[in-house]
This record gives structure tokens, C-alpha cells and sequence, in this order.
């Protein structure tokens, strides 16, 4: 079953040059999709435009200074009119699941850039409990922690259930994470492609240093420079 | 001895320096009776003027500072609906900043004697003057902590389905709370001097009014004694206001500490 259906979307800013054109996607059930294209080609743009539904997790995590992590993680269920006390309660499940257990009473300021993001991600998942969108959620972290948190991002994925979209320009990122990919390219930006990453999950965290992960890239880019 | 003790030490040494070698010289001064002392009494007898009257200092001090409290609660109360209701209606905050500005151009000294006529010489008139003179600087901070708030994380709050009232209260109010308590430290200090300078001008009870009695009787001694009483006062309701701070808002200390590694 589909999560999120999105049917030949055109787009423009100033009703001339359109930004995007005919774009067709699928997201299903539980599924993990990856949109892949370069900066300036149009990911943001159609992600605003899905996010009259649901607003896309960015890059930056945007946790509130003057709230604790818990309060912060409560909040989009404080403003469905749940008490705080229940929120908190609820919230404080999740925790041990997206590895940030113990953090609950700290101010994010107190926290790593990695850990921040995952109480950021675990936000989402408290507003949007059936899809997120992640806007390059990964982009502003350095490589190691990036793929700390990958191996992260995958192993709460194989507890909790649900489906994501996910904007990058990083292909090993796509290629690790995702079910599917698709490939926005082109003025205006469509899809061209749509690559099946058919390694099952959980994926193993030396996933992308096998000849298989390596297939995968070699058909991207060549994909992409085509 | 603890890091923290020998940190408060070191920052409080050498102000504590100062002030005591600024005694000194001004009892030194003194001590030659060259000065008469209606002009400028020494160190020594504003103490001993202190000693004598203290009783009577603190029973005016305590109509002060209830007209201080007073007046800081409306002033406070006031400048925050105002700020409230010009942050939420753009038309109200055209029409009525300009003319809160203004009215922060006329003089205190100017305004006083006025209120006395209209308003008697009892309470109400220095109430009404703490108010003039805390509403705007309260008003003006909140009004700038509300429209300083993050608009992509008021965009986060609207597509969490908050309302109005609530990104006020989860976004913009806490988010305005730094600036509230800078204006709250100059305001409590300006009330005091208002209280006490609206006592100048009519009345029979207050610091304000043991001065000017003072004054008139050339006692140098007790002036200087009562000014310092007030002084004191206002840096206790300041150091008062630090505390609330840090009560109200945990998290400033943690940010601070973190800007300042970096």
C-alpha cells in the first residue's frame, strides 16, 4: 500500500521557468526512498510542496535552546493538546530506541551534533508517526559521525515502522539507506530513474565496502553522467 | 578551597580594593578639618549618622520600596500587554510605538510635580510615575524578544499545527526572556529613583522625603547616609533580579558556558 503518492507535480516560482516537470513518485508502506540529484535541482522545492502535508526535517535540527530534549521531543504532542506530563511519559519510550536514552533532562546546547539530530529525528517521528521527510538530515555533521549515524538511522528503522523520503546528494548515503532511489535531474528537474537497492535490511554496516554496493554506484554515476 | 570559591574571590578583590582605598583617601581628607562638615562629612560620621537614624531610614525605605513593588508590578503588567498586543495586531504597534516614545522624552522631574497636582500627595502619584518610567523599557525589550524569534522555527511550530497562542508561549515568550531581564535590571534601579524622586516633590513619608528634610537642615552626614542606603537597595533588587533570572531561565547558563568554550 502506498504511503504517499505524488502525480505528475509541475512546478514554478514565477510561472516561466518551471522548476520541476511531470514528477511521479511512490512511497509505500514502511518503505525508505531516497530522491538523489544535485544542489539547485529542484529536491527542496518539491519537497515543500509534499509538505503541505508534512514539513520536511532539515539539515540544521532546529531543537528549541530554552527546552530540554524531552520537551523539545514532546512538543508536537504538548500542541496536540496532550499534558505535558503524558507526553513526556510517551516520549520517554522512544529514547532508549533512538540511542539518546539519558539525555531527557539536558538542554540540546549540552548535547553532540550527532545527538541532537537523532532527538531532532525522533521529533518528526512524534508529529508524523506514518511518514517523514529528512532534508539531507545528515549534511551538517562530519564524516564520522555521519556514518555513525547511518548505522544508526538503519537500526532504528528495523524497530520502529516507518516511511521515509529522504533528500541527499550523497550516493553512498542513498545507496546505504535506501529501498529504492530516484534520480531528480535536468532544468526542470524530473525523474529519470528509479534504481531498486535490493540488498535486504537490516543491511550489514559493511554494506558499502562490498562489490554489490560498488554495482550500485558504477550504475549511478553512470547514470548521472549521462 | 573549591574553584568556584577562589573565582568569586577573584572577581570580587579588587572592586572591594577600590572602594575601601576610595574610603580611605575620603576619610584622610576629612581627618585634616579643612572641610566644614555641612559640606562634606567624613566616612566616620556618615556611619555614626546612619547609627542614629537607621530606624527611621528603614521605616521611610519600607514606603518606598512598597511604592517600588507597586509600581513595578503595573509597569511590568502594562508593558507586557502592550508588547502583546503589538505583536499580534501590526496596526495597534504603527499607531501607538511612536507616541510611547514620545512620552519617554519628557522629563520624570517634569512629569512629577504634575501628578502631585492631579493625584495628592499620598501614594498614587509615584505608583503612577514607577509605571510611566518601567512601561517603556519593559514594553520595548518584549515587544523586540517577540519579533526576534526564529522564523523558520515558527515555520516547524505551524506545521506541528500549533496556534497562535501556542508559538507564543512554546517560541516567542521564552525567546524573549533575555531581553526582558536586561531591561528589568535597568527598570528596578529607575523605579527606586523615581519613587524617590516623586517624593521630592510632595509628601510625608519615604526616603525621598527624609531627604529632603535632611536637606534642609544641612545635615550632610544623614544625606550621604540615606543616599548610600539607596544605592544598597538598588543593587540588592538587581542582584534580586539575577536570581529570578537564572531561576526562570536554567537553560541561559548552559548556552553561556557553551558560546564561551567556543
Amino acid at each position: 500500500m502506498a504511503a504517499l503518492e505524488v502525480k505528475d507535480v509541475t512546478f514554478s516560482y514565477d510561472n516561466v521557468t518551471p522548476v520541476l516537470k511531470n514528477v511521479d513518485l511512490t512511497l509505500n508502506d514502511g518503505e525508505l526512498v531516497c530522491l538523489l540529484g544535485v544542489s539547485g535541482g529542484g529536491k527542496t522545492t518539491l519537497f515543500n510542496i509534499i509538505s503541505g502535508l508534512n514539513r520536511p526535517q532539515q539539515g540544521t535540527d532546529m531543537l528549541l535552546p530554552y527546552r530540554t530534549v524531552e520537551d523539545n521531543v514532546a512538543l508536537p504532542l504538548i500542541i496536540k493538546g496532550m499534558k505535558k506530563k503524558e507526553a513526556r511519559i510517551k516520549v520517554g519510550e522512544y529514547f532508549a530506541q533512538f540511542g539518546i536514552e539519558g539525555t531527557q533532562k539536558k538542554y540540546p546546547a549540552e548535547l553532540s551534533g550527532g545527538m541532537r539530530q537523532r532527538a531532532a529525528l525522533l521529533r518528526t517521528y512524534m508529529f508524523s508517526a506514518d511518514v517523514a521527510l529528512l532534508d539531507e538530515p545528515f549534511s551538517a555533521l562530519d564524516t564520522l559521525t555521519k556514518s555513525e549515524m547511518h548505522r544508526w538511522y538503519l537500526d532504528v528503522m528495523s524497530r520502529i515502522k516507518l516511511s521515509t523520503i529522504f533528500i541527499t546528494h550523497d550516493i553512498d548515503e542513498a545507496i546505504l539507506l535506501s529501498d529504492r532511489i530516484y534520480l531528480l535531474r535536468g532544468k526542470p528537474g524530473t525523474i529519470t530513474d528509479e534504481i531498486v537497492i535490493s540488498q535486504p535490511k537490516p543491511r550489514d554496516k559493511e554494506f558499502n565496502l562490498t562489490e554489490e554496493f560498488l554495482q550500485y554506484k558504477r550504475k549511478i554515476i553512470h547514470l548521472i553522467s549521462n | 578551597m573549591s574553584a568556584r570559591l577562589r573565582n568569586t574571590i577573584s572577581k570580587v578583590l579588587p572592586p572591594l580594593f577600590a572602594i575601601l582605598l576610595l574610603v580611605a583617601v575620603w576619610q584622610t581628607v576629612c581627618s585634616f578639618g579643612q572641610v566644614p562638615k555641612y559640606m562634606l562629612p567624613s566616612p566616620g560620621d556618615v556611619a555614626a549618622a546612619f547609627e542614629k537614624d537607621w530606624q527611621l531610614m528603614f521605616s521611610h525605605a519600607k514606603t518606598t520600596l512598597t511604592e517600588t513593588f507597586i509600581g513595578l508590578f503595573f509597569g511590568i503588567l502594562i508593558g507586557f500587554l502592550a508588547a502583546v498586543v503589538m505583536d499580534r495586531f501590526n496596526i495597534v504597534r504603527r499607531m501607538i510605538y511612536p507616541l510611547i516614545v514620545i512620552s519617554q522624552t519628557i522629563p520624570t522631574i517634569a512629569i512629577a510635580p504634575l501628578l502631585v497636582i492631579w493625584l495628592g500627595y499620598k501614594m498614587l502619584p509615584k505608583i503612577i510615575l514607577i509605571v510611566l518610567v518601567v512601561f517603556f523599557p519593559i514594553a520595548v525589550s518584549l515587544l523586540d524578544g517577540f519579533s526576534s524569534a526564529d522564523p523558520d522555527t515558527i515555520r516547524l511550530m505551524q506545521s506541528m499545527g500549533a496556534r497562535k497562542m501556542q508559538i507564543f508561549r512554546y517560541v516567542k515568550l521564552p525567546n524573549s526572556l533575555g531581553q526582558f531581564f536586561s531591561s528589568l535590571k535597568i527598570s528596578v534601579s529607575y523605579a527606586v529613583v523615581s519613587a524617590v524622586v516623586s517624593e521630592w516633590i510632595g509628601g510625608t513619608e519615604g526616603l525621598g522625603c527624609y531627604m529632603t528634610r535632611v536637606r534642609k537642615s544641612f545635615s550632610s552626614d544623614k544625606m550621604f547616609a540615606v543616599i548610600i542606603l539607596i544605592s544598597v537597595i538598588s543593587l540588592l533588587l538587581i542582584w534580586l533580579t539575577n536570581v529570578l533570572q537564572r531561576v526562570c531561565m536554567p537553560w541561559d547558563k548552559i548556552n553561556k558556558n557553551r558560546s564561551k568554550k567556543i
